[in-house]
């Protein structure tokens, strides 16, 4: 099976070490992974800031550069969600008939990593060695939109070593929703500090979540609250073991 | 223009998009009920749920039931509304009873009323500062619904006028079990829409301070149910 | 305290747009308090009953569906309210705007010889600003509902739609209920504790008698049928059946997007409204009635129905869904925006993620004419998505918001996050240019301040920014996985510059620009 990797924009620039752990993690469990170099980002961003007409090139672009793949992975619930939601609605506004066909044909082949490897490869089990305490933070859009269920504990629970500590109110947003944190900091920083008052009381060493975006701006907070606690994206986890730990 | 005119017009206007000959489906398949077993156990739990105060009784001992409960709540007027079956009040004072003429007008003749709104010329009828003085009502009902705890009345007989279970602070209602069914759906199936109708699921109550609920504000603050079972097949 | 203020279309005057509001009232420990203990606790109630019915999820398609149909037609449905309504005896008119509405209502009252009303808590009142079109008329308007007692005595704006005095907690009620009741009619008792259950009392003793005299009553309704002309109110106390009882003559407001074809469809919503509304499986009383009823209840009864901008939303083929809302409040009580600032942020009638979507469009956002008050409310949430997953019709909000955050964006304003949004297009446009930028990020990543000025203040004031990689994911692909070909294909060019200013660089790089 060749995998597409599409790693979106924040990891790619940001968030590097999410993507190797992906692939290191895909290849473990027998994938063929490749990056296509011609990726850039889903435009949600755009999309969700009020810039939804212009972001057709970068749906195009999508379809185009994934086109060959059997599957696409993604290790961002708000990109896929993006992806799979929004970006058939962008082709029809685009009025556009190649553009539709080629996004309906791409979308379905589109799957949050942990998707992947529970439904498609059948795994829950990924032979991931992490000996520490963790919390997981569902974020809104892997939770409410991707519909990621407990696909996340279930890898998270066959984690050798691994703590998993229940997260109160672990379904409320953690208030980083994109320009959202720039344009209503208050609101942001408000919801942000619950959810790290929260993670921070489990016990836990590590908050983990299947989205970087939100724990950007978690960690972000943790850090100038200085808890004590890091956070890591779930695949850095899962691609955790003894001789090359996260 | 007049308004009317002015918004049709805007409302024909904004649904250009809409071809006029659309047939817009509904999906109905949602349930008719949420049970079909315990029907009359669960209006009665679920009607002190909600704090009323309920008691089960057969045919037979509903005069003595009604009787004590009025004695039990120390009410001396107690307003009766026109139509309420003689035998229920049998074992009250007939000081106790303060009746009400108002009576809703048979509903067999439908053909020239769509609504079925056309009453029977008021009789005399108590005042607001006479209810007002009244320690009770007592009243039938016409559905009471037990996934929900509620009883709608329909100012049929022995349920009168909508002020009369509201004023006093005491609502004593009498409930047959075969008027009890189990869900909201299934109760409006018995309901005639031009009846000035009243849903009652326990006493006054309002969630207006923190959110939480409490019971007793401007409706009767007590609503006592008495639930009259069926008599056993012979 | 802040003083009430009339509103003019559905957003308060004078109102700062959202951000400023709402730092103002996250600021406020006691609010947050008293919002976060009353939404979780109606949260965890409404999860209780809605889970009690496993058809939810087929009533929820239902309820959206009959809304849709209706809407569909609702030229239709509206003129068979009228000859239902008048063939039962009641009066219809029409409003096409609040003013239209005010002018009616306030003429039908001095018909009357009256200058005093009882009114049932009803949002399109507010939405009108009646109650202020009455005074001004020489009318009273007496609020009956305990929320919009608690306000209207503390001289308070509503904080939310069901529950208007939410950001109340108990002893601030006592408060109020001690200093003003006595102002306005029955004073408080003596010795008024905070328990709920006095208060209630103290609110019942206070409205009795005003009930007990009223000659005319002001109402909303929840739904009105067309088939039968049947008005629905859905209420808790009895302060409605009180209003809709005993006076001789009602007036009820209701908007026209209000209607349910048929008696059955009432099926629907009585089991989504009470439990997404109060979280009960039913609430304490329902009231229908149908035109005039000889001898009970109201004998002179007028139907207002009102468009005042809901043919503009109706005409928005994304944003009409907003007029499905049953006005339950369930997309308020999840909302971790509203939890965080109450209802008076958003500076308008309809707060929260309804109010975000409504009131924007309702004010002629899709014309681009709106305030900065009312422009900045679509940007109000995180789309985290919570409203939707509740909303007993299944609005999608979030999908609304963002519809009119483009709206927002074609009606001007927002210059330089228009450059920025742009400057992003352009890099994103293309990998080599996105690697580029990715470069130059990296090598100038030791310059990055911890605290931005300007706009990156907003981030930087209470999160670090993270740390720029030294090398970018597509770096080490290329530099790991792929050959020479890919390397050139990515079109790196090595230049040096800070990170803020390498957009730039690189389009210069490139002599390339828009
Ligand atoms: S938008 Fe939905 S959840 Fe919010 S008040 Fe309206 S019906 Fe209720």
């Amino acid at each position: 099976m060749r995998v597409g990797l599409f790693i979106t924009c924040v990891n790619d620039t940001l968030y590097p070490r999410t993507g190797r752990a992906v692939v290191r993690l895909l290849e473990r469990l027998g994938c063929e992974v490749d990056f296509p170099l011609a990726q850039t980002c889903c435009g949600q961003m755009h999309w969700n800031t009020g810039y939804g007409p212009r972001i057709e090139p970068m749906v195009r672009r999508f379809a185009d550069t994934f086109a060959g793949y059997d599957a696409v992975v993604t290790p961002s619930g708000s990109c896929g969600a993006m992806i799979r939601d929004n970006h058939p609605r962008a082709a029809a506004r685009a009025q556009d008939p190649t553009l539709a066909a080629d996004v309906a044909a791409v979308v379905p082949k589109v799957y949050d990593l942990t998707e992947f490897i529970v439904d498609v490869l059948g795994v829950t089990d990924v032979g991931a060695y992490f000996p520490h305490k963790v919390a997981y933070h569902p974020t809104c859009h892997s939770q409410r939109l991707m519909k990621l269920g407990d696909r996340p504990t279930a890898l998270l629970r066959e984690v050798r070593g691994l703590e998993l500590l229940g997260l109160p109110g672990e379904q409320e947003c953690c208030g980083f929703g994109g320009t959202f944190a720039v344009k209503n900091p208050d609101v942001s920083t408000a919801m942000g500090a619950d959810k790290v008052r929260h993670a921070a009381g489990t016990g836990a060493e590590v908050l983990c979540a299947a989205d970087n975006s939100c724990l950007m701006h978690i960690g972000g907070l943790m850090d100038r609250q200085r808890t004590g606690m890091r956070v890591l994206h779930l695949a850095e986890i899962l691609a955790s073991t003894e001789k090359e730990p996260a | 223009m007049s308004s009317r005119e002015v918004i049709l017009n805007r409302v024909r206007r904004a649904l250009t998009d809409v071809p006029r000959d659309e047939v817009f489906p509904v999906p109905r398949d949602y349930a008719r009920a949420h049970v079909v077993e315990g029907v009359l156990e669960l209006f009665a739990e679920h009607l002190r749920d909600y704090r009323a105060v309920v008691h089960e009784v057969a045919e037979s001992e509903l005069a003595d039931a009604i009787a004590e409960a009025v004695v039990r709540r120390g009410a001396r007027r107690v307003v009766t509304p026109a139509g309420l079956p003689p035998a229920w009040t049998a074992g009250l004072a007939a000081a106790t009873c303060v009746p009400d003429g108002w009576v809703y007008g048979p509903i067999d003749d439908l053909s020239d009323d769509p609504t079925n709104n056309r009453p029977k010329p008021a009789a005399p009828h108590l005042t607001i500062a006479e209810l007002d003085a009244a320690d009770g009502v007592l009243t039938g009902a016409a559905v009471g619904i037990a996934e929900t705890g509620t009883i709608v009345l329909d100012a049929g007989p022995g349920q009168g006028r909508r002020a009369l279970t509201l004023v006093p602070d005491w609502h004593l209602c009498v409930v047959r079990a075969e008027h009890v069914v189990a869900s909201v759906p299934q109760a409006l199936e018995r309901l005639v829409p031009g009846r000035p109708l009243t849903w009652i699921s326990g006493p006054s109550a309002t969630s207006d301070i923190e959110l939480d609920r409490v019971e007793g504000v401007h409706g009767p603050r007590t609503l006592e149910v008495l639930i009259v079972r069926r008599p056993p097949v012979v | 305290m802040s003083k009430a203020v009339p509103p003019t279309g559905a957003t308060f005057v004078g109102m700062p747009p959202f951000p400023r509001a709402a730092r103002d009232a996250v600021g406020d420990a006691q609010l947050r308090h008293n919002l976060r203990k009353a939404t979780h606790t109606i949260r965890d109630k409404r999860a209780v009953v809605v889970d009690e019915l496993a058809d939810w999820a087929e009533l929820r398609a239902a309820g959206a569906a009959i809304k849709d149909r209706t809407l569909r037609r609702l030229d239709e449905h509206l003129l068979a309210v009228e000859a239902a309504v008048t063939s039962a005896g009641g009066t219809v008119h029409w409003a096409a705007d609040a003013a239209e509405a005010n002018r009616i209502v306030a003429d039908l009252v001095r018909a009357t010889g009256e200058t005093e009303v009882v009114k049932v808590k009803s949002m399109v009142t507010q939405e009108i600003g009646l109650n202020e079109a009455l005074a001004a008329e020489g009318i009273r308007a007496y609020e009956t509902d305990l929320a919009e007692l608690i306000v209207q005595l503390g001289e308070d704006l509503p904080s939310h739609i069901l529950v208007p005095a939410i950001h109340r907690n108990r002893a601030e009620i006592r408060e109020i209920f001690v200093r003003e009741m006595g102002e306005w009619g029955v004073p408080a008792p003596a010795g008024l504790t905070d328990e709920p259950a006095a208060l209630a009392e103290a609110a019942r003793r206070h409205l009795r008698e005003r009930f007990l005299s009223a000659k005319v009553a002001v109402s909303g309704a929840n739904f009105v049928v067309a088939e039968t002309g049947t008005l629905v109110v859905v209420e808790s106390e009895g302060n409605g059946r009180m209003c809709l009882t005993l006076p001789e003559t009602l007036i009820s407001v209701v908007g026209i997007e209000k209607v349910v074809p048929t008696w059955a469809d009432l099926e629907v919503f009585l089991q989504l409204l009470p439990r997404s509304s109060t979280g009960e499986r039913m609430n304490p009383y329902t009231s229908m009635w149908t035109g005039v009823t000889p001898g009970d209840g109201p004998q002179d009864f007028h139907l207002v129905l009102l468009d005042n901008g809901r043919t503009d939303v109706l005409a928005d083929r994304t944003g009409r869904q907003a007029l499905r809302c049953i006005r339950c409040s369930a997309c308020l009580n999840v909302c971790p925006v509203y939890e965080r600032t109450g209802g008076h942020a958003y500076g308008s009638v309809y707060p929260g993620p309804i109010g975000a979507i409504l009131v924007p469009q309702l004010g002629g956002v899709a014309t681009g004419k709106v305030d900065a008050q009312t422009a900045s409310l679509p940007y109000a949430s995180s789309l985290c998505g919570a409203c939707y997953e509740v909303c007993p019709v299944a609005i999608d909000i979030p999908e609304v918001l963002v519809h009119l955050r483009e709206q927002v964006v074609e009606g001007g304003g927002h210059r330089a996050e228009k450059a920025a949004m742009r400057a992003a297009e352009w890099v994103l446009d293309d990998p080599g240019r996105l690697r580029r930028v990715q470069r130059l990020a990296a090598r100038s990543r030791k310059l990055i301040p911890k605290r931005a000025p300007g706009p990156g203040a907003a981030w930087t004031d209470s999160r670090s920014i993270p740390a720029v990689p030294a090398e970018s994911f597509r770096d080490w692909w290329v530099r790991e996985r792929s050959g020479p070909a890919d390397t050139a294909q990515a079109g790196v060019r090595p230049t040096g510059s800070a990170p803020a200013a390498a957009v730039v660089e690189a389009r210069e790089s490139e002599g390339e620009g828009r």
